[in-house]
């Protein structure tokens, strides 16, 4: 082999040998490298391909989507019967809310959207005017879901169900349990002996409880511990121990989040005559959250999911819903079907927050660009 | 070399008699020094001698245990309005840059300005844009500190003190992390800054910088002040047999 000479300082970039780069390199890098590398590739193959073909026979081509019962979907095909979720999906959808009123839900499902828009993308044009509605959404669906002002028809929350009430309950406390998780990490963090040692207790204590505890505890007990001649609906209650709860681990990640942050900063931001407050707003914070993104984003998850466990106290949940739906003898021993729809939902939700949370990182990452 | 003499007899920072423990170990032991308007002074030593913790109790991120030190007629002690309007007036820069990571540099520059100065952000921006044409790199405005080089990034941090129109101004061996190439970009920056007649203490080991820009060069070791002369003297006849070691060592090798 001639190699060509060139002059000292003169040597040009020359491509890369072929074959590793782009596609056909990549195959052969990850998929074909050696003998036992390009077996295994072809066993998974075939496996993948009898496994698929499976899936979408008994999901799509052999299932029966509309039936009367169980006995009925049988009769016609042998896949899934998805009939069990047609024929109920408005009760899986909205619980026992009156089904004249469900247009109330779809609003405030459909609104959320824009509320949250402007909280979530920086960038969005018009925020200011959004962010104005973001304030106000909380009125506004507060008012349109529980009714009793402006002639809208007052529903009882106990009518409420299936993933209209995760979502009450997920949002709710994913919107409250971020500023108090944020105030408690900062009290953690604080010189005040008081604030410091009450944060502690109350991060403590409440990573401490099972949450199922602190549930039967809004449940019964909660009314003892607030002022005499205040009442709240169980829902209220359950949503006040699921901010507590998650504001708890919240604290913990944010603190985590603040102690990553080197010591410089803060002696930069002192050096510049900046006070307590301007420091934590413009440059704790922002750092520190940026850190703690994908351990919130976890923790929401988590709350988004333990929702399920208000069950227990006799709030119906999807998976409530579900197991009334199977204990009707029409669709008896379709669980595999009510909870896969189920876990869809949840699926669907909480692999949109977590794709949310690796864009934002993404977003925030002022390294390379 | 000519560098201006605006230098007044005017005394802006007053240090008596002071003295600062870590825990019980003494670092800096009855440190008296004063500094005139407009003087540019030169703080060196072996690692460890105290030479930043005494700067750095010039804008109290260090506090002392006894003695004064009196800043612009102003004493520091534990009142936070003094403390403020203070730091505000006293510039500093960092060894390790310490600028702000998730801003730009921009907002860097402008972010105290306008808190704490109340400056209307276009004024502030103005002013940065200003500034950081002085320290040649206003192409690199809405970029982010991760983004510039050692170098551009120590400059900004120049700049974005300046911004807050300091009278004094603290470096921190502001060129101890950088590559050789870029220490002088840097010590360029200070020079031009001295010029203006700012008043600084620059704690360093770039010996040339102290010869070319120091009204006075400071020796210290063990927490002591054990000489302080004007350059001339200080290179060529040192007095204190640890200053002619300290200065054997860093000047011959």
């Amino acid at each position: 082999m001639s190699e060509k000479t060139y002059k000292p300082g003169n040597y040009p970039d020359l491509p890369p040998p072929p074959g590793t780069v782009g596609v056909y390199g990549w195959i052969r890098q990850n998929l074909f490298s050696s003998i036992s590398n390009s077996l295994l590739t072809i066993i998974s193959v075939v496996l993948l391909y009898y496994l698929i073909n499976g899936i979408i026979g008994w999901f799509f081509l052999d299932a029966v989507f509309d039936a009367e019962s169980k006995i009925a979907c049988r009769k016609i095909n042998d896949g899934a019967c998805w009939a069990v979720i047609t024929r109920r999906v408005g009760q899986f959808v909205y619980g026992f809310y009156p089904e004249a009123e469900r247009w109330r839900i779809d609003i405030t499902f459909l609104t959320m959207f824009i509320a949250f828009a402007p909280l979530l993308y920086p960038d969005i044009p018009k925020r200011k005017w959004l962010l104005y509605f973001s304030l106000f959404y909380p009125f506004f669906a507060f008012v349109l879901i529980m009714g009793g002002y402006f002639g809208l028809q007052k529903i009882e929350y106990s009518l409420f169900g299936g993933f209209m009430l995760t979502v009450i309950l997920g949002v709710c406390g994913i919107v409250c349990s971020l500023p108090l998780g944020i105030l408690l990490a900062l009290g953690r963090q604080s010189n005040l002996t008081v604030v410091r040692t009450l944060s502690v207790c109350f991060i403590e204590f409440m990573r401490g409880v099972p949450l199922i505890t602190l549930l039967f505890v809004a449940s019964s007990m909660l009314n003892y511990f607030l002022p005499p001649g205040t009442n709240f609906s169980i829902l209220v209650r359950v949503i006040i121990m699921f901010t507590f709860f998650s504001a708890a681990y919240i604290a913990e990640v944010i603190r985590g989040g603040i102690q990553a942050i080197p010591k410089g900063q803060y002696e930069a931001a002192d050096a510049l005559g900046m006070n307590y407050w301007q420091k934590t707003r413009f440059i704790t914070l922002p750092q520190a959250l940026k850190i703690s993104i994908p351990g919130i984003v976890n923790t929401f998850i988590g709350l988004y999911k333990d929702t399920t466990l208000v069950v227990v106290i006799g709030l119906l949940d999807p998976l409530g819903i579900g197991r009334a739906a199977l204990a009707d003898t029409k669709w008896n021993g379709l669980s595999t079907e009510t909870y896969l729809f189920v876990a869809l939902f949840f699926f669907v939700s909480c692999f949109a927050m977590s794709r949310y949370s690796l864009w934002l990182e993404n977003k925030l990452n002022t390294d390379k660009k | 070399m000519v560098i201006n003499n605006n230098k007044s007899s005017k005394t802006v920072i007053q240090i008596k008699e002071m003295h600062k423990w870590f825990g019980n170990f003494h670092v800096l032991k009855n440190i008296s020094l004063g500094v005139n308007q407009g003087e540019r002074i030169v703080i060196c030593g072996p690692s460890g001698s105290g030479k930043s913790t005494l700067i750095r109790c010039i804008n109290r991120l260090e506090v002392h245990q006894q003695g004064d030190i009196i800043v612009n007629n102003v004493e520091l002690t534990g009142d936070l309005k003094n403390l403020e309007a203070i730091r505000s007036d006293v510039g500093m820069v960092f060894q390790s840059f310490n600028l702000f990571p998730h801003l730009t540099v921009l907002e860097n520059c402008t972010l105290a300005p306008i808190w704490v100065k109340k400056l209307p952000k276009k004024e502030a921006e103005e002013l940065a844009m200003e500034l950081l044409t002085r320290v040649k790199i206003p192409e690199q405005a809405l970029k982010y500190p991760g983004q510039l080089s050692g170098g551009q990034q120590q400059r900004v941090a120049i700049a974005r003190s300046l911004c807050m129109q300091p009278k004094i101004m603290l470096f921190d061996e502001p060129t101890s992390a950088l590559d050789p190439e870029m220490i002088k970009e840097v010590l360029d920056t200070m020079i031009e800054l001295a010029e203006t007649g700012m008043t600084m203490i620059v704690v360093t080991h770039e010996m040339g910088f102290a010869k070319k820009v120091a009204d006075s060069v400071i020796f210290m070791d063990e927490g002591e002040i054990i000489e302080q002369n004007d350059p001339k003297n200080f290179f060529n006849n040192p007095k204190n047999d640890r200053t002619k070691l300290f200065l054997s060592q860093i000047l011959n090798h």
